[in-house]
């Protein structure tokens, strides 16, 4: 057994600020992917069959390739179209929150159908526009319905966002593989940020359960 | 009040109502009554559009309902509602429940809301119950929270949708109870129900629906006692 933990010590500080790079750009991303998983579940279930057809589009397309084509796609290509010179932040939040809009909406689209139908027609009935009866009283019933189908979707965000290191986003990954090859050892570096995923997944998944806990108290 | 003229509705191919002609006035209780499948609750949710009709049209105090356009949710706004199986919302307290409409939708504050709220509460004798939630409730609770509910809007119009179908049985009773307060208090409401006693007791007028036809049209005292078509004889035969 060749292990020595001690010769990543001088790194730490650097694996560590890794942490906050890719908290950062995964945060905006589970929100910018949740608003439009939702704008696209409303799609789906809208009597306009033109939007039907485009949330179905939309995640077929989403759904159907693979998350790192898709980063590649917006990193590489859109500056060889446009000239405009994107940088891996932007990239990695458009294409990270794209493609989680695609599984969210499935999962909120699910959660909305699932909500008795007594309770639209309960707000039908007291003359509350479409707008808000989705608002305060289907979402909110949906919503914790699907609760962990939505921590699911967030802690898988959390751990592909890894692959943000192959277009040299400096992320907790890419900041492994940059000490590997300083010091010539990769085990050490590749467990230590290994754990530090595994605990943000755990954090995420106590977070659940915590709000979890709390919606069931409402009834 | 509410005119309704040559009212048909068609799901698909099953034509549920064929033609249906009446009137309820100002303050009357009407109660819909008929073998399930006959099309009165296809009927009462006509009534307030949840159901769009095929053909014909439905109008209040002189205005077409059934008109290309009309405000639906404006029309609904009058309109109170109570169904088979309450539908309150359930993350919703007892208080957010009857509050909820009239402060989102009439624009009313939450002062003015909850005091009117709380009115409602005493009146089908819930008071304790405003910082409950519909789980914690029994039915005939939730379906007296669901009458309030409606009655918070200030509706003109009351229509109940087989309204004990879904209770236990000695929880009828307090509901029944409750609407039979709101008809004495001058409510205009139509009612589909099994609860022929009910009926017998509180209805001005029983309406009897079999096959999507309006067969009888008559004062409880007229249609229990002496009915004219052999359909609803037969029924009563059943039932009573």
């Amino acid at each position: 057994m060749n292990l020595d933990f001690n010769q990543i010590v001088p790194y730490i500080p650097f694996i560590l600020e890794g942490i906050w790079v890719t908290l950062q750009f995964v945060i905006i991303s589970i929100i910018f992917g949740f608003i439009l998983g939702t704008l696209l579940a409303l799609c789906k279930i809208s009597k306009i069959k033109a939007l039907n057809w485009f949330g179905d589009a939309y995640t077929s397309i989403f759904r159907g390739t693979p998350l790192i084509l898709q980063l590649m796609i917006i990193y590489f290509a859109i500056p060889q179209l446009t000239g405009y010179d994107i940088s891996p932040f932007l990239s990695a939040i458009l294409a990270f929150g794209l493609n989680s809009s695609a599984y969210v909406s499935e999962i909120i689209r699910a959660g909305i159908q699932a909500v008795d139908k007594g309770q639209t027609e309960a707000a039908q009935a007291l003359g509350v526009p479409y707008r808000l009866m989705m608002k305060d009283i289907i979402l909110p019933q949906a919503l914790k319905n699907i609760l962990p189908a939505l921590m699911n979707e967030f802690i898988t965000l959390t751990k592909e966002s890894a692959i943000v290191s192959t277009i040299g986003y400096l992320d907790l990954m890419r900041r492994a593989q940059v000490v590997g090859a300083d010091i010539y050892r990769n085990f050490e570096p590749l467990i230590f940020v290994g754990v530090i995923y595994w605990l943000l997944v755990m954090v995420l998944t106590i977070i659940g359960k915590v709000v979890e806990r709390r919606l069931k108290y409402s009834d | 009040m509410i005119k309704v003229e040559n009212l048909y509705k068609q799901f698909g191919d099953n034509e549920v109502l064929k033609g249906i002609s009446t009137n309820i006035n100002s303050g009357e209780v009407v109660s819909i009554i008929g073998p399930s499948g006959s099309g009165k609750s296809t009927f009462l949710r006509c009534i307030n559009l949840l159901e769009v009709p095929t053909k014909g049209t439905i109008s209040i105090d002189g205005q077409s309902i059934t008109d290309k356009n009309t405000n639906i949710l404006k029309v609904r706004q009058q309109i109170g509602m109570v169904f088979q199986h309450f539908n309150l919302f359930p993350h919703l307290n007892v208080l957010d429940n009857l509050t909820y409409a009239p402060i989102k939708v009439k624009g009313e504050s939450r002062q003015v809301a909850e005091d009117k709220a709380r009115k409602l509460l005493a009146k089908v004798g819930l008071t304790e119950k405003e910082k409950a939630f519909p789980s914690n409730l029994s039915g005939g609770q939730k379906q007296r929270v669901a009458i309030a509910r409606a009655l918070a809007m200030e509706p003109n119009l009351m229509l109940f949708d087989e309204p004990t179908s879904a209770l236990d049985p000695e929880m009828v009773k307090e509901v029944l109870n409750v609407m039979k307060d709101l008809a004495k208090s001058g409510m205009t409401m139509a009612i589909v129900t099994h609860e022929m006693g009910f009926a017998r007791e509180v209805a001005d007028r029983v309406l009897f629906l079999d096959g999507g036809v309006l067969l009888e049209d008559a004062s409880p005292a007229e249609f229990f006692s002496n009915p004219k078509t052999a359909r609803a004889k037969d029924f009563l035969e059943k039932v009573l």
